[in-house]
């Protein structure tokens, strides 16, 4: 156990240390000021904006930054749909892959142009090489700059700063920070034993019986994993996702993963403070989502650890860690390190089954995706950890006796619109109410595999990890169309994969461009404040108290409205174990 | 400002604010039943759609109503039918209290300010006006006829019938009826001050001509009267902003209360085949429409969502008592974010009048020189400083030597900052030590005098001596011979350094103006506490010192009285005009002192603040209240889920777990009503102090109090 804690302590010891290092080098990107690469990369820039015609110097408005990455999304969309909906025709098809069903086409596209990667297929038999290396791949890099472009926009404007321009930002963030770190990552996950090769899949026989032979999928993987992870995309390039060997082979690709996934929305918040000059608020914002983090990785270590009582019963024995859905070559300590993490940053990538954690890995992961802040999605994260920040000052800063005012500018009636809307509404729409609307009907749209509390905490996870831009699956639903090879051999595509694919479509577009839209114009209408001087009355948001209030007011307007679903989920699941 | 704004007759009421307020005069009788009356009144459908969060209140009690007639309305429950009807029925009583209880808060409040205006409209019973016409003759209308621009005559023992200007005449007016200032008031045409009336207060003495400035119910006690009886409110900016989240929040659980039943029917079907029938039939009833509309109810803000328009209308009231006429609830909002006061030295800081303490003579003249001379310049001089002057003089054994009807007086003004008499070709003057050295060097050698228009150096010791004192020098001199220097002694306002240092802890800044020279400014300055002053100001620095403040995004605010205030007052956030001030200067303002204070000012910050703080503090509490409901309601209407363990208030059943929290929901707002009201107690702490405070007191004891406060009610309900 205490091997185990000492692990967790480590992983998080070397994801804080790297935050003031990584988020200088952020804050140096998006300043424009002098970086390694310059010499290499100003020329080819030059000739991007040139070609593309983008007068680099113009900031832009809140609206004008967000149909930017409206329209952009779209067209980048719609390439994925062709590319996709043609791979049986394109080069790089080594298996033959025929496209996959019009819905799944559909789902697949939304899902990584929205950072989400809910995958409603298994990628070595529904993909291509080219729609797993051009589509998707393509998408890992575009939607997870798009998102840390929405943070630094969201942060310039929070601290009165003109938001930007999205196309510079949007080349700037591949160019300088996920391109650099993906060609170093993926080269040295390589060398830990990742495959990177264009070659069919390898058709072996197996030990058993040499007389079978067996096909083992492999492809260009390594540079897929580095940017699933460094994006927080989520996106496996097989089925079960950094559980396969040749995604995460060993403990060092495991702990690779790991930081990568934390490392860019933990230097957020430190580029927030050093945009404001005060790293101490930095570190005060950045210690909410760690306290809640270790405190979800605590209640979800401990269940596994403790294991399964009715198990231990049958094996007789007081105590067998919960092994059910884990690789052993990660063992619970780095299932759990991987599960909690992946779904409080909105990665989505997993290296064991979720479905088959103790109820409080349940409980830990979905609260993870409604609150959303636990460092949250690439860029978004932060900026709903701000957002929060403000409805805390709204709420508690009238308490000062002043109009609630952050960072010198007054929270008037057009913040809260924004700021309530985004947080508080968008989320319940996309998930409590598709939700109610599967488990009105659990048979002829969910498909729920195992019924009760477990059940519905799969058809609430689906969604929340939709709403949240995860992706990462409870699984155990029908919600996988059958590929096209199994359609021609017998298979009818089923009604409950049809629902799925389409009512998470608008889970992921409304929990991401609604608040993407929201936040900009939030931070747009902060940008253009007139600041109000510090004094004795103004409240200090940089303090203990203040962080301590935040949290409140996070875990009371955000959490509380999925109370009564965690409490018919994962909750009563836990006392109905307990019970036996 | 010059050295005559500084010597204007402020009245500053004598003994403290609370004996000064007007509340005695309020009849707040019988407030209580019609508040009774008035909270049932406002069921109509038409006023609860105002207000979001009580309007789902609404229409969650008709819904219930409706189910206590028929609980089959939305499928068959399958409990005992009329045991449902009960639960309903009480369900629809405790939800149609907790609206009355919200009506009845605002209706209190309204009661309050209707009292407090009634007491204002009592001054202004119809009275009828002598409208003067344009060849000359005199029509007697009713006063409510009069019209903007018409001019009335007002006789002795007449009630002045509106508010205006007087154009022609003298006379002295009894402004009790506003102000409860015993003392009448003397009124003149042109004196900036005095030429301005109220309408209500009554004419004692002579006969003035009133020009009407104002349309009968435009006039300031109109717009209070508006204000504080609510029916004119319009919300001011952050209370809408507070709306809006509460409308938000108010949304999120009706979308979380809208799906539950969806959920428990999904986890009902499976503990059908699991457990048992009677445990998926338990689960449905959890999830019963009108225990959904009571989950609902206690989970939406309606404390701070039922008490929000009462706290509104009794800040306004608050103001009233003051004795203040604001005339926007906006103004009274912003009066909580000033950052900079700015404060006119005379009146406001100091006592408003200076009086002569000392003769200091230069040039070689002897005090009983000095005296005489400083007593013939002033002897036209009504000023209470001239009086002072005259009173010292007398005292030092001058006497007026010469017929004041063979001499003239000069008057002050603003250009040539002097006044005095001319007698016998003798030219004797008092004023600012520079304007009088400009005078004797432009006199110089013209009357032929010994040391003709010399300058002593004694003269510069003197003005320095006086003004290290924080006294105002006011050199005199005959002709071109300067003879001393009259010290006039300026007292500041005893309490005001406490205040100021108060005001400084909140974060307010405070600037003082006066006419006087950079020495005399900094001892008064240093004296009284403030941050800054800016010495030898003239009206136009008011103006420039507000912009500048405001550049920078401060929220400033000043009072005034004169004309040329009239700009400033309009460029500051907030406002304070003198009601002795002129019609310019009210107008401009976006409130007036009835008791013409000016150190009010500071108390209108207070009320800000306080109405802000209250704002803040119930709706914290409000939303930590939701911890306590959750616990109570959740565990007990899911027991059959097996979630029973959750319920760690150890509440006796569903049922009662329900009606406690609704109890507690519909009391809790009846509670808080005194506090709505007097507003939460105001502390001038710094804002990390303030923070700590009331997080502890309503964040803290939002989160506790109702799980005490629903334990109780579920010990003492006769349910099972």
């Amino acid at each position: 156990m205490l091997q185990g804690w000492i692990q967790i302590a480590l992983t998080l010891l070397i994801v804080v240390v790297i935050t003031p290092f990584f988020g200088r080098y952020i804050v140096r990107v998006f300043q424009e000021q002098r970086t390694i690469l310059d010499p290499i990369l100003n020329p080819v820039e030059r000739l991007l904006y040139s070609l593309v015609g983008v007068r680099t110097k113009e900031n832009m408005t809140g609206w004008q930054y967000a149909r930017a990455i409206l329209y952009s999304n779209i067209v980048m969309g719609l390439l994925i749909v062709f590319i996709i909906a043609s791979q049986g025709w394109l080069p790089l098809n080594p298996a033959g892959v025929p496209a996959p069903t019009w819905d799944t086409t559909l789902h697949t596209a939304i899902s990584f142009i929205t950072n989400t990667n809910q995958q409603h297929y298994s990628g070595e038999t529904y993909l291509s090489y080219a729609s797993q290396m051009w589509g998707l791949g393509y998408l890992m890099f575009t939607s997870a700059a798009t998102g840390i472009a929405v943070g630094i926009a969201f942060i310039r404007g929070l601290t009165g700063r003109p938001l930007g321009n999205f196309y510079v930002d949007l080349i700037r963030a591949i160019t300088r920070v996920l391109l650099p770190i993906s060609v170093v990552g993926a080269i040295a996950l390589m060398a830990a034993g990742i495959p990177e090769t264009l070659a069919d899949p390898l058709v072996v026989r197996t030990l058993e019986d040499p007389g079978i032979s067996q096909a083992i999928a492999r492809g260009p993987v390594a540079h897929f994993e580095i940017i699933k992870e460094l994006g927080e995309n989520g996106g496996g390039f097989f089925a079960i996702n950094s559980a396969h060997p040749f995604e995460n082979p060993n403990g060092l690709t495991n702990l690779i993963q790991l930081v990568a996934i934390l490392s860019i929305p933990t230097s957020l918040i430190y580029a927030y403070g050093i945009y404001t000059n005060n790293i101490k608020q930095a570190w005060l914002v950045y210690s909410i989502p760690f306290a809640i983090l270790v405190a979800l990785i605590i209640v979800t270590a401990i269940a596994e650890y403790n294991g399964n009582p009715a198990v231990n019963a049958l094996l007789g024995v007081d105590r067998a860690t919960n092994l059910e859905g884990k690789e052993v070559r990660f063992g619970w300590v780095q299932s759990v390190l991987y599960a909690v993490i992946t779904t409080a940053t909105m990665c989505g990538a997993v290296n064991s089954l979720h479905d088959s954690f103790m109820p409080n890995g349940g409980f830990s992961t979905l609260s993870n995706l409604f609150l959303q802040i636990v460092f949250g999605g690439q860029g978004t994260g932060t900026a709903y950890l701000f957002a929060y920040l403000l409805l805390a000052v709204f709420v508690t800063g009238l308490m000062v006796g002043r109009t609630p005012e952050f960072l010198g500018r007054k929270i008037e009636k057009r913040e809260v619109v924004l700021a309530s809307f985004l947080i508080l509404l968008v989320h319940p729409i996309a998930i409590l109410i598709p939700g109610a609307i599967a488990l009105a009907f659990p048979d002829q749209l969910a498909g729920i595999s195992n019924p009760g509390f477990h059940g519905l905490s799969q058809v609430i996870y689906e969604y929340a990890s939709a709403a949240a831009n995860n992706g990462s699956g409870f699984e155990g639903l029908g919600d996988s169309q059958p590929s096209q090879i199994a359609i021609a051999s017998g298979a009818t595509p089923t009604a409950t994969a049809l629902w799925w694919n389409l009512s998470t479509c608008f889970s992921m577009l409304a929990g991401r461009y609604v608040p993407i839209v929201s936040l900009l114009l939030l931070a747009d209408s902060m940008s253009r404040k007139q600041p109000v001087p510090k004094t004795t009355g103004t409240l200090r948001t940089d303090t203990g108290l203040f962080t301590g209030v935040t949290i409140g007011v996070i875990l009371i307007l955000g959490a509380l409205e999925f109370f009564p679903v965690l409490a018919l989920g994962p909750i009563a699941e836990a006392f109905q174990i307990a019970k036996g | 400002m010059s050295s005559k704004s500084d010597s204007r007759p402020y009245r500053v009421p004598s003994g403290s604010r609370d004996t000064r307020r007007h509340t005695p005069k309020v009849n707040m009788s019988g407030l209580y039943q019609r508040a009774v009356k008035e909270a049932f009144v406002k069921l109509d459908p038409r006023v609860q759609v105002r207000n979001p969060v009580m309007s789902v209140v609404w229409v969650g009690t008709v819904i219930t109503f409706l189910l206590t007639i028929d609980p089959n309305l939305f499928g068959t429950v399958q409990a005992d039918i009329n045991q449902q009807r009960l639960l309903n029925g009480l369900i629809t009583f405790i939800l149609l209290f907790t609206i009355v209880f919200a009506n009845f808060a605002e209706a209190v409040a309204e009661g309050r300010g209707k009292a407090q205006a009634d007491a204002l409209r009592s001054t202004r019973t119809d009275t009828i006006a002598r409208k003067l016409l344009p060849d000359g003759s005199i029509q007697e209308i009713n006063s409510t006829e009069l019209r903007r621009g018409d001019q009335v005559k007002v006789i002795a023992g007449d009630m002045i019938p509106a508010d205006g200007e007087v154009t022609a005449g003298i006379g002295s007016v009894d402004e009790s009826a506003i102000t409860g200032e015993s003392a009448p008031v003397l009124k003149q045409p042109g004196t900036d001050i005095a030429s301005s009336v109220t309408g209500g207060t009554r004419l004692l003495s002579d006969e003035l001509t009133v020009r009407i400035t104002a349309d009968p119910g435009q006039g300031f006690i109109d717009r209070m009267i508006s204000l504080v009886e609510g029916a004119e409110r319009t919300k001011t900016p952050n209370e809408i902003a507070l709306t809006v989240l509460l409308a938000v929040l108010t949304l999120v659980f009706l979308i979380v209360v809208a799906t539950m039943p969806s959920l428990t029917g999904y986890i009902a079907g499976f503990l059908s085949t699991a457990i048992g029938e009677q445990a998926a039939a338990d689960l449905r009833n959890g999830a019963s429409v009108a225990i959904m509309i009571s989950l609902l109810v206690a989970l939406i803000p309606t404390t701070i969502g039922g008490l929000l328009s009462a706290i509104g209308i009794a800040g306004m009231d608050r103001v009233a008592q003051f004795n203040v006429i604001a005339t926007s609830g906006r103004a009274v909002e912003a009066c909580g974010d000033i950052n900079t006061l700015v404060l006119d030295k005379t009146g406001t800081i100091t006592l408003g009048n200076r009086l002569a303490a000392e003769f200091i003579p230069v040039n070689g003249h002897s005090l009983e020189e000095v005296a005489q001379v400083a007593l013939n310049a002033s002897v036209f001089d009504e000023t209470p400083e001239g009086r002072s002057i005259v009173a010292l003089a007398e005292r030092s054994g001058a006497t007026v030597s010469f017929d004041p009807k063979l001499a003239e007086g000069v008057e002050f003004s603003a250009r040539t900052r002097m006044s005095g008499t001319d007698l016998d070709g003798q030219e004797i003057r008092k004023g600012a030590v520079d304007a009088i050295k400009g005078f004797v060097r432009s006199r110089s050698g013209s009357a032929g005098a010994s040391r003709g228009g010399h300058v002593p150096n004694t003269l510069d010791q003197a003005y320095e001596q006086v003004s290290r004192l924080g006294g105002t020098p006011l050199a005199v001199c005959q002709n071109d011979d300067i003879y001393g220097v009259i010290y006039l002694k300026d007292t500041v306002k005893p309490g005001l350094r406490e205040r100021f240092d108060q005001l400084r802890r909140m974060g307010v800044r405070t600037i003082m103006l006066t006419g006087d020279n950079r020495i005399t400014a900094s001892v008064i300055a240093q004296e009284a506490g403030v941050d800054d002053f800016i010495a030898e100001a003239t009206p136009e620095d008011k103006i420039d010192v507000i912009r500048s403040e405001q550049a920078q995004g401060k929220l400033v605010a000043m009072t005034g009285d004169g004309t040329n205030d009239a700009p400033a007052l309009a460029q500051a956030n907030v406002g304070l005009a003198m009601n002795s001030g002129t019609q310019a200067a009210k107008e401009a303002a976006n409130m007036v002192d009835l008791d013409s204070d000016p150190t009010k000012l500071i108390d209108l910050i207070t009320i800000g603040k306080q109405l802000l703080i209250t704002r803040g503090a119930l709706t914290t509490f409000s939303v930590a209240n939701d911890i306590a409901k959750y616990f109570a309601i959740i565990p007990t209407i899911f027991a059959a889920a097996g979630i029973g363990v959750l319920n760690i208030m150890g509440l006796k059943s569903a049922n009662s777990a329900i009606i406690s929290a609704l109890i507690y929901n519909a009391l809790i707002i009846l509670v808080l009503i005194p506090l709505a009201l007097r507003g939460v107690q105001f502390r001038p702490l710094t804002a990390d102090q303030l923070l700590r405070r009331n997080i502890l007191i309503y964040g803290f004891g939002g989160v506790i109090a109702p799980f005490i406060a629903i334990k109780l009610i579920d010990v003492i309900l006769p349910f099972s």
